[in-house]
C-alpha cells in the first residue's frame, strides 16, 4: 500500500503521489507515516542523481510533489512530531549575487535530508551570516555564487566568521556557477561541492 | 537578400560572408599596419573555423565588465556615461590586444532600462551594485496556461502579454487588440481606439523617447568599437547573435524552474513552443550576421549543460532545435558561435553531429574536457576555450601561463582552435589576463 507512494514520488508520477495521498488520508492513515514515505521517496531520488539517472529537473519536481504532499497532510497532524535533526546548516547566496535556483536545490535537498536548513536568501552580506551562526550555532554554513563576483564575497564572509571568532566551530562549503577547488582555497572553505547531493554528502560527513 | 543570394549554396554564402567581412567594410584603417594586422586576424579565425592551421592559435575574449574596473570606472558609470565606456574599452582593446575586437555593446545603455521600467533584470543602481554586472530576476514572465497564446502567435503574445509584463512602462499594451484585427476599412477606426487612450499614449511615449535614448548609445558605442577596430585592427567578431530555443523559453520566459516542470507536465506544448521559436531564432541570427557585414553568430548556451537534465531529456527537448538552428544558420553561410557554458562532457556524442557540415562551426568550452572534445571534433568542427574564471581570478600568472601551454600542447596542434576563456571574465586579474594573452602568442605559432 505505502510502497505505491514511495513508487510514484520515486518514479516522477506527480498527479499518481498526489491521488494516493489523498487516498491514503481519507482512509485514516496517521500522517507521520506519509511523510516517511516521503523521506525514502527522496532517499531514492538522491541516490538516482548521484549514480547520475537523474537530474535538476527530478530534483525540482521531488520538490513540488513533496510541498504539495505536505499541504496536504498539514490539516491532518494534530501536535509537530520531534524529529531529530542531523544537524544545522546556515545557507545562502553572497553578497552582491542575486541567483538562488542553485542555492534553493541545495537548501532542499539538505531539508529532505534532515537537516535543519536557515536560508539566509540571496545578497547575504558577511555580517547576516556571522550575526545568523552566532544565534544558532550550525555545525555547516554554505556559501553559494553564479558570478565570479562571488570570489571575493566568499571569501570576505569566511574572514568575517574569523574575524567574529567563529571559524573553528563551522565547516563552510561552498559551490555553484564557475565556483571550484580553486575558489574554495581562495575563499580559505573547506570544502567545494559541485552538486545538490555533495553538500549533503558533505554536510553529512560533518556532523557524523 | 536578393535573388542572386538564394541560388548560392551554402559553401558560397559562407564563402561570401567570410569575403566582406575581411574587407573590412566602411572602415578607414588609421595606419597601413592596422589594415594588414586586420587581415590578418580576420585570417586566423577563417582558417581555424575551416580547420586549417593559421598562422597561430587565436585568441578571442569574452570579457563582462572586466575592462570596466580596469579602467577606473565603475559599470553604473558606462551604463551611463558613454564617455566613459569609451575610455573603457579603448585602453582595454590598446592594453590587452587580443585577435579581435571586445566589443563594448555589451554595456548597455541604462537610460533604455530606466524609461522602460525593466523589470526582467537589476543593473548598477538598480538593485545590484555600482560595480556588479547585470543579473536576471527569474521568474514566471510567461505562465504556465499560456503555451497555446505563444504558440498561436509569438509576436502577438510579446506585444500585448509579455512585453507590458517585463517593461513597467509599456504595461498599457496589454490593452492594444492585436495587429492581425486590421483587415478592411471597417476594421482600422474600431482597432486604433484602444491607441487614443491616455495610459497607451504615454506608453508610446516612452517606447519612443526609449528608442531615442537606444539611438544616442549606438552612434556612441559604434564610435568606440570603430575606433579600436581603425586603430587596433581588431575585428568584430559577433555579427549576429541569437539562442537555443529551448534557452529563449528557459531563460526569460519560463524560468528555469518552471521550464523543468513543463517537462514532466507539458511536454507536448513545451516541443511545441520550442518549434514555434527556431525559424525566429535562425531570421535573428541571420539577419543581424547580415546587417553587421559578419560572419559569425554568437549563441551562449545556457540550460543544456551537464547536469540540467537527462541525456534522454536532452536529445529530446533540447538539441532537436538547437540543432535547427545551428543547421539554419550554416545554410545561409553563418558561422553559429557556440558558447557552451559550464561542462558538456555528457553531451559531446550528441552535438558532433556529422549532418553539421565540416568547417561551419565554432564551439568554446567551458568546463568540458578539452582532449574529450578534440576526440570528436578533429576534421569536423573548429573548438575553442576554456581558461577556467576561477584560474583568472585565483591563480598566479604562472597558473595561467603552465595551463594555456598544456592546453594548447594537448588540443591544439591539428588547427582548428581558439583559445578563450571559458566562462566571461569579469572578475580576473589583470595580470593573469596578460599572461593568457603572453601565453597564446608564446606557445601558440604553428610551424
Amino acid at each position: 500500500m505505502v510502497d505505491r507512494l514511495v513508487t510514484a514520488i520515486a518514479e516522477m508520477r506527480e498527479e499518481e503521489a498526489l491521488a494516493i495521498t489523498r487516498e491514503l488520508l481519507g482512509a485514516g492513515t496517521p500522517p507521520t507515516q506519509i511523510l516517511d514515505d516521503c523521506r525514502a521517496a527522496m532517499e531514492i531520488v538522491g541516490q538516482r542523481f548521484e549514480q547520475g539517472k537523474y537530474f535538476i529537473p527530478e530534483l525540482i519536481l521531488a520538490g513540488e510533489m513533496l510541498k504539495a504532499i505536505s499541504d496536504l497532510v498539514k490539516p491532518h497532524i494534530k501536535q509537530e512530531a520531534e524529529v531529530k535533526k542531523l544537524g544545522k546548516v546556515v545557507l545562502g547566496t553572497v553578497r552582491g549575487d542575486i541567483h538562488d535556483i542553485g542555492k534553493n536545490i541545495v537548501g532542499f535537498m539538505l531539508d529532505a535530508n534532515g537537516f535543519e536548513v536557515y536560508d539566509l536568501g540571496i545578497d547575504v552580506p558577511p555580517e547576516a551570516f556571522v550575526e545568523k551562526v552566532r544565534e544558532v550555532q550550525p555545525q555547516v554554513v554554505a556559501l553559494s555564487g553564479f558570478l565570479t563576483l562571488s570570489y571575493d564575497s566568499m571569501k570576505e564572509t569566511v574572514e568575517a566568521l574569523k574575524a567574529a571568532g567563529l571559524r573553528d566551530r563551522v565547516k563552510i562549503m561552498v559551490g555553484g556557477g564557475t565556483v571550484d577547488e580553486k575558489v574554495c582555497t581562495y575563499a580559505g572553505a573547506d570544502a567545494f561541492g559541485a552538486d545538490a547531493m555533495a553538500a549533503v554528502t558533505l554536510a553529512r560527513q560533518w556532523t557524523r | 537578400m536578393n535573388e542572386e543570394w538564394s541560388r548560392l549554396t551554402p559553401a558560397q554564402k559562407l564563402e561570401a560572408r567570410f569575403s566582406e567581412w575581411s574587407s573590412a567594410p566602411g572602415v578607414q584603417f588609421a595606419t597601413p599596419e592596422a589594415e594588414r594586422a586586420y587581415h590578418e586576424r580576420t585570417q586566423m579565425f577563417r582558417d581555424a573555423t575551416q580547420l586549417k592551421k593559421p598562422v597561430r592559435v587565436p585568441i578571442a575574449l569574452n570579457v563582462g565588465i572586466f575592462p570596466y574596473a580596469y579602467a577606473g570606472v565603475t559599470v553604473q558609470d558606462v551604463m551611463y556615461d558613454y564617455e566613459k565606456l569609451g575610455l573603457a574599452f579603448k585602453k582595454f582593446n590598446q592594453d590587452f590586444t587580443t585577435d579581435s575586437l571586445s566589443t563594448c555593446i555589451f554595456g548597455a545603455p541604462g537610460k533604455v532600462f530606466d524609461i522602460l521600467d525593466y523589470k526582467l533584470y537589476r543593473w548598477p543602481g538598480h538593485g545590484v551594485s555600482p560595480t556588479s554586472s547585470y543579473q536576471c530576476v527569474e521568474d514566471e514572465y510567461m505562465r504556465a496556461d499560456e503555451y497555446d497564446q505563444f504558440i498561436a502567435d509569438p509576436s502577438n503574445y510579446f506585444l500585448r502579454v509579455y512585453l507590458p509584463r517585463i517593461f513597467g512602462a509599456l504595461q498599457p499594451w496589454s490593452m492594444l487588440p492585436p495587429l492581425t484585427d486590421i483587415l478592411e476599412l471597417p476594421f482600422v477606426g474600431a482597432s486604433l481606439i484602444p491607441v487614443g487612450l491616455p495610459p497607451v499614449q504615454e506608453a508610446f511615449r516612452k517606447y519612443l523617447e526609449a528608442g531615442q535614448a537606444a539611438l544616442e548609445w549606438i552612434q556612441a558605442a559604434g564610435a568606440i568599437d570603430g575606433w579600436s577596430t581603425a586603430n587596433l585592427g581588431l575585428p568584430p567578431l559577433w555579427a549576429g547573435i541569437s539562442k537555443a530555443p529551448f534557452d529563449t523559453l528557459g531563460d526569460t520566459l519560463r524560468g528555469t524552474r518552471a521550464i523543468m516542470l513543463d517537462k514532466f507536465r507539458q511536454p507536448a506544448k513545451l516541443l511545441a513552443a520550442l518549434d514555434r521559436i527556431l525559424p525566429l531564432a535562425i531570421e535573428m541570427g541571420v539577419r543581424w550576421a547580415t546587417n553587421q557585414h559578419g560572419v559569425f553568430a554568437f549563441i551562449p548556451l545556457h540550460k543544456g549543460a551537464d547536469g540540467f537534465m537527462s541525456d534522454e531529456d536532452f536529445r529530446t527537448f533540447y538539441w532537436p532545435t538547437l540543432k535547427g538552428l545551428i543547421l539554419g544558420l550554416v545554410n545561409e553561410g553563418v558561422v553559429p558561435w557556440l558558447f557552451v557554458e559550464g561542462g558538456y562532457n555528457q553531451r559531446l556524442d550528441v552535438i558532433a553531429d556529422r549532418d553539421i557540415p565540416a568547417g561551419t562551426t565554432v564551439w568554446i568550452f567551458d568546463r568540458t574536457d578539452m582532449k574529450e572534445v578534440k576526440k570528436r571534433f578533429t576534421g569536423w568542427a573548429c573548438f575553442g576555450g576554456n581558461v577556467p574564471a576561477s584560474l583568472l581570478q585565483a591563480g598566479t600568472p604562472e597558473d595561467v601561463r603552465n595551463y594555456v601551454r598544456r592546453l594548447i600542447d594537448d588540443v591544439a596542434g591539428d588547427g582548428g582552435f581558439i583559445l578563450a576563456n571559458g566562462a566571461v571574465l569579469d572578475h580576473a586579474r589583470p595580470e593573469n589576463v596578460r599572461a593568457m594573452i603572453d601565453a597564446s602568442r608564446e606557445y601558440g605559432v604553428y610551424r
